[in-house]
């Protein structure tokens, strides 16, 4: 089976050329947020203010980390389940231009609806292997919301990342 | 009268620490043997791709010291108290003390709030555990900790059936709470099925079912051919690895029964990762 390599910035351009099923290895920066962080940055779109980070052609991988041990930028870092990110993500894909999400588990027909016609890809990282991605981690910082600890926002820069195209951007699915 | 044994709080807190620590980094072999099986029976290329980052991951956290998973869990304990033993200080205050420098010490993930609705402020010591206690005769204290993590609880699952539903309606409601489980828990995962009793007792034993040695058939042939079954039509479902497709959705399916109303058949289902954390000390 081959492998894509793709990086950031990732246009919905990008975005369109993979297909459900290909295996990816992702370089460049993905930034972190699970529901806490969604909400609150769904918030600041409502009161028209200005998110802590640009969203256009971005990647957002679903993760709280394990603190970083001494030595190493972070510690076990896997994907959460995305579902419970359903609520958010197209409101960032039409809003923002997220053109990439990481995470674990089927989305909803809302997500998939807002992916096709932005051009998003979904991306399944492989759930309950947080020790193996850690190792593609090279560096973490906390970018917003601090006060949500591990739910907090951080920009992670990544090598190497291996990735599955689950949902891809014309919709087709490895979900049954 | 026998004399009660005193054991000091420090001990129990330092035994708790490091079981903490053990079960975060290391996949108990059972699971791990479960895993190799797994990856022999799948056909699929994708999944048999995920079997083999479980296996590497496992050898990656036991080697780095760094969680199998970032989810480092709901510090669930099953603690077996001799009846002649006393914890200095008190058991659940020393265990919650373990907890909360093991959480500590070792870099695990705090996933714990300390009210569920309203502020879900999180305790950012992990605590409190959740701590499932039996008397038992003697004088000594098996304390089991398996952290549980939050993507496979959530796809829990309950129903109280009639007593004439019968077996197919049991086995059709796990076969049905693992499907639409999809890729949410991590599978491959082990289905522990709770049976009988009443409705937090049917919970209960479906959670402890999941910390019999992964794939060790029930000793009752009805129940080992029940658990089969329910396997066979499990994996048929084709949910696979991670819910992208694949021959093994479960590594194995544990029932665990008990006495219950002459009006009433519940049956609970709690469905662990691949990464089927526990660890084990007896005080």
């Amino acid at each position: 089976m081959s492998i894509i390599r793709i990086e950031t910035p990732f246009t919905a351009e990008n975005a369109r050329e993979l297909r459900a099923g290909d295996q990816v290895l992702l370089s460049g920066v993905v930034w972190t947020g699970r529901d806490a962080a969604h909400k609150k940055l769904v918030a600041l779109l409502d009161a028209g203010k200005p998110l802590p980070m640009e969203l256009k052609d971005q990647i957002i991988y679903f993760v709280g980390p394990c603190p970083a041990p001494p030595g190493r930028p972070i510690g076990s870092a896997g994907p959460t389940t995305s579902g419970r990110m359903d609520a958010y993500s197209p409101v960032l894909i039409a809003r923002c231009g997220l053109t990439g999400m990481i995470g674990k588990g089927n989305r909803s027909p809302a997500v998939v609806e807002a992916m096709k016609q932005f051009g998003a890809v979904y991306f399944g990282a492989t759930g309950g292997a947080g020790a193996l991605i850690a190792r593609c981690i090279r560096s973490c910082e906390v970018i917003a919301f601090p006060e949500l600890g591990t739910e907090a926002v951080h920009k992670l820069a990544v090598e190497d990342f291996p990735l599955v195209v689950a949902i891809d951007a014309l919709g087709n699915s490895l979900y049954h | 009268m026998p004399s009660t044994r005193i054991i000091p709080f420090q001990e129990v807190a330092e035994a708790v620490c490091a079981l903490c620590g053990e079960a975060a980094v290391k996949l108990p072999g059972d699971v791990l043997n479960a895993l190799r099986r797994g990856r022999e029976r799948e056909s699929r290329p994708l999944a048999r791709n995920f079997f083999d980052q479980y296996l590497e991951n496992a050898r990656i956290a036991l080697s780095e010291k760094m969680p199998l998973c970032q989810d480092t869990g709901f510090a669930v304990f099953f603690v077996e108290c001799g009846e002649e033993a006393r914890v200095e200080g008190g058991i659940t205050a020393a265990i919650n003390a373990g907890v909360r420098e093991g959480y500590k010490r070792f870099f695990l993930r705090k996933s714990i709030v300390a009210e569920p609705l309203f502020e879900r402020k999180n305790t950012t010591d992990n605590t409190p555990a959740v701590i499932h206690f039996t008397p038992v005769p003697g004088d000594k204290i098996r304390i089991v900790l398996a952290p549980k993590g939050g993507g496979s609880e959530n796809m829990s699952t309950l129903k109280m059936l009639k007593p004439s539903d019968g077996r197919s309606a049991v086995v059709d409601f796990v076969v049905e709470s693992v499907r639409k489980a999809g890729g949410n828990p991590c599978p491959p995962v082990i289905v522990g099925v709770g049976l009988g009793g009443t409705f937090e007792m049917a919970a209960r034993i479906a959670k402890k079912a999941l910390l019999r040695e992964a794939g060790k058939p029930h000793p009752d042939p009805r129940y080992a051919e029940l658990e089969r079954e329910m396997l066979d039509k499990i994996n048929a479902t084709g949910v696979g690895a991670q819910g992208l497709g694949g021959d093994v959705t479960a590594l194995a399916v544990h029932v665990e029964y008990y006495p219950c109303h002459i009006a009433s058949l519940p049956v609970a289902v709690n469905l662990n990762c691949h990464a089927a954390r526990h660890a084990e000390v007896t005080l």
